[in-house]
């Protein structure tokens, strides 16, 4: 207040810390970035719980109200709930996948001497790779379904039968070069975050344990290691559950090709990509289903913060 | 800590033979996870037959560099375009997303607001729904307002990251105050505070944040593949990806272009591996 008015008079730059300009300076700092977010997260929302309600093909101001046609005809959509159980399937198969081998690499390169900057890197560097990229080798090279793929020439050392890894729904070995494609990319990452978790742990508690005669190895880490990284553990399945409802990149690159995509392993987005831009461009069902996903990660988001017991940490 | 118990332990012998196996697992580990990159330039840099020979060699017989030539030549593969494409929007997606978050960020932290804390949670509302899962709806705006296949569609629409907002703030909210109180007797305003005094002390994390943006826009998919539909807008991700899914490039030639997109991402990475190791943990500790 005093500042306003001192404002007038002299415009020393010390008044502009006092007085109510706060304020302005407030939302010069946060303003762009605030209305940037709201334009284009909160803006595109709205719209598309709009367009939902309307028959919106090849449309985006559609005139066709159709009440909850969309929602229904989504959820009652195999294809739709298909996508769902492929989510579910997937985030089986990865999350437990991912976190074992992260931690177990954490562990063994904490334990290291040496070289353990050399080891970190190398398990860290898949992250530097796009899923395009990663794709292309495990679909062109590894798990190629001809005699030259990497897999099938393995499997050809042991007299074993070629197998068309990504065609092939019974059994369904496509899920193999799928899960480990990201397997690949992302566990470097959670690595890193199991350092550190491990890196906060007190050396004091390892004393204490050795004092009470815990034996290094299995003992020490049920009781010692393993509850002092729950947090981090709690984070980095939360992180690996959201990252598994948004996967499309591998999937996408790995099963389409020339004639389109196959009818099976089709996550959530992969689904909703072809309803929204593929031929028909049926916005209005699109946006339907945007919207259930929405609705979908933010409970599972809530869920699993209320069942981790985050709301009641500090800050 | 974890160290060896002492030379009386009768477990000495049964430690250091769990010390060699664990050596020699995370030697096989390292060597399975150097792999792929190994096979995209063994791909790469081999001849057709080579690649599609049934015997299939670790070792490639002779090593095609002119390979890399044939790529850039090619007048059905727009490489030199899209990685074109790919640097511009990586630099200005990074620059932007700094430029704004970081403000915002110190403006949380450090900007008394009566109404801050519901500015706050409205950006953190947008946490709730990863961005992927909001395409359609993003697809629909940039549509609208005839971004698709702009640079701006491309960049615009990604600069604004609550997560990054988020590392910015909670860094700035442990950043030393006495400096920022020098800077105010000396007569500094908020802006010229933060450019000349929390600017030029928090270098790190704008390297870690920075690192980590240019990283995501270069490998990002989904959204370079809604927007960018003309060839002429195509990022690499987007040409390698309708390269891999037409089928319709030799493979050695895919490779090639492969681990030339990879190239440059490779050395920015290992050059600045501290940073982006630092930024990882930094997001995972506060998510």
């Amino acid at each position: 207040m005093r500042g306003a008015a001192l404002k007038q008079k002299s415009p020393t730059r010390k008044t502009w810390f006092g007085g109510q300009n706060r304020t302005l300076w407030f939302w010069i700092f946060v303003g762009p970035f605030v209305l940037g977010l709201t334009l284009f997260t909160y803006v595109p929302l709205a719209w598309s719980a709009y367009l939902s309600f309307f028959d919106a093909h090849n449309t985006v101001s559609p005139t066709d109200f159709v009440g909850f046609d969309n929602y229904t005809a989504m959820l009652g959509d195999d294809a739709f709930t298909d996508s769902l159980l492929t989510f579910l399937v997937f985030t089986a198969f990865i999350v437990p996948a991912t976190y074992v081998l992260s931690l177990s690499l954490a562990l063994m390169v904490n334990r290291l001497r040496w070289a353990q900057a050399f080891f970190r890197s190398v398990f860290f560097l898949p992250v530097a790779c796009s899923y395009v990229v990663a794709a292309l080798i495990w679909k062109m090279s590894i798990f190629n379904g001809v005699r030259f793929g990497l897999a099938n020439t393995v499997l050809g050392w042991f007299g074993a039968d070629q197998i068309a890894w990504l065609s092939t729904t019974d059994p369904p070995w496509y899920w193999l070069v799928i899960v480990t494609v990201r397997l690949w990319l992302q566990a470097g990452f959670y690595m890193v975050l199991f350092l550190a978790g491990l890196q906060r742990i007190p050396p004091r508690l390892y004393e204490a344990a050795a004092v009470d005669g815990a034996r290094p190895g299995w003992q020490v880490f049920r009781h010692i290691t393993f509850p002092q990284l729950r947090a981090t553990s709690v984070a980095v399945v939360l992180l690996l559950v959201i990252n598994a409802f948004q996967a499309f990149d591998e999937f996408y690159n790995l099963l389409s090709d020339s004639r389109g995509y196959p009818p099976y392993a089709r996550p959530p987005l992969v689904y909703l990509y072809y309803t929204a831009l593929g031929q028909g461009q049926n916005l209005g069902l699109g946006s339907a289903g945007a919207v259930i996903l929405a609705l979908i990660i933010a409970l599972v988001t809530v869920v699993q913060a209320r069942w981790f017991g985050l709301g009641r940490k500090e800050d | 800590m974890r160290r060896t118990p002492p030379a009386h332990d009768p477990h000495d012998g049964l430690a250091r033979a769990g010390r060699a196996v664990r050596l020699v697992l995370l030697i096989a580990l390292a060597l399975l996870f150097l792999l792929p990159f190994y096979l995209l330039v063994r791909n790469g840099l081999s001849s057709e037959a080579d690649i599609t020979s049934s015997d299939w060699t670790f070792f490639p017989g002779e090593l095609h560099w002119e390979n890399i030539r044939e790529l850039f030549d090619d007048p059905n593969v727009p490489m030199a375009h899209a990685l074109l494409n790919s640097s511009l929007i990586a630099v200005l997606t990074t620059l932007g997303t700094l430029l704004l978050a970081s403000l915002a960020g110190y403006g949380l932290a450090r900007i008394p607001y009566r109404h801050a804390n519901v500015v706050f949670y409205w950006i953190l509302g947008t946490l709730m729904v990863p961005a992927a899962v909001t395409f359609v709806p993003s697809f629909v705006l940039v549509s609208s307002l005839g971004w698709i296949s702009t640079l701006r569609g491309l960049v615009v629409p990604t600069l604004f990251s609550a997560v990054a907002a988020f590392i910015f703030r909670q860094y700035f909210l442990g950043f030393p105050r006495e400096l920022e109180d020098t800077a105010r007797v000396d007569g500094l305003g908020y802006w010229r505070t933060y450019w000349q005094v929390v600017v030029p002390n928090s270098r790190p994390v704008f390297a870690a944040v920075g690192t980590i943006v240019f990283i995501g826009a270069w490998n990002s998919f989904l959204w370079p593949l809604v927007i960018g539909q003309d060839r002429e807008a195509w990022t690499v991700q987007v040409a390698l990806s309708t390269f891999t899914t037409a089928q319709r490039v030799n493979i050695h030639e895919l490779f090639v272009a492969a681990a030339v997109s990879i190239l440059p991402l490779l050395v920015v990475f290992l050059v600045l591996q501290r940073y982006i190791v630092a930024g990882v943990e930094r997001s995972g500790i506060d998510d």
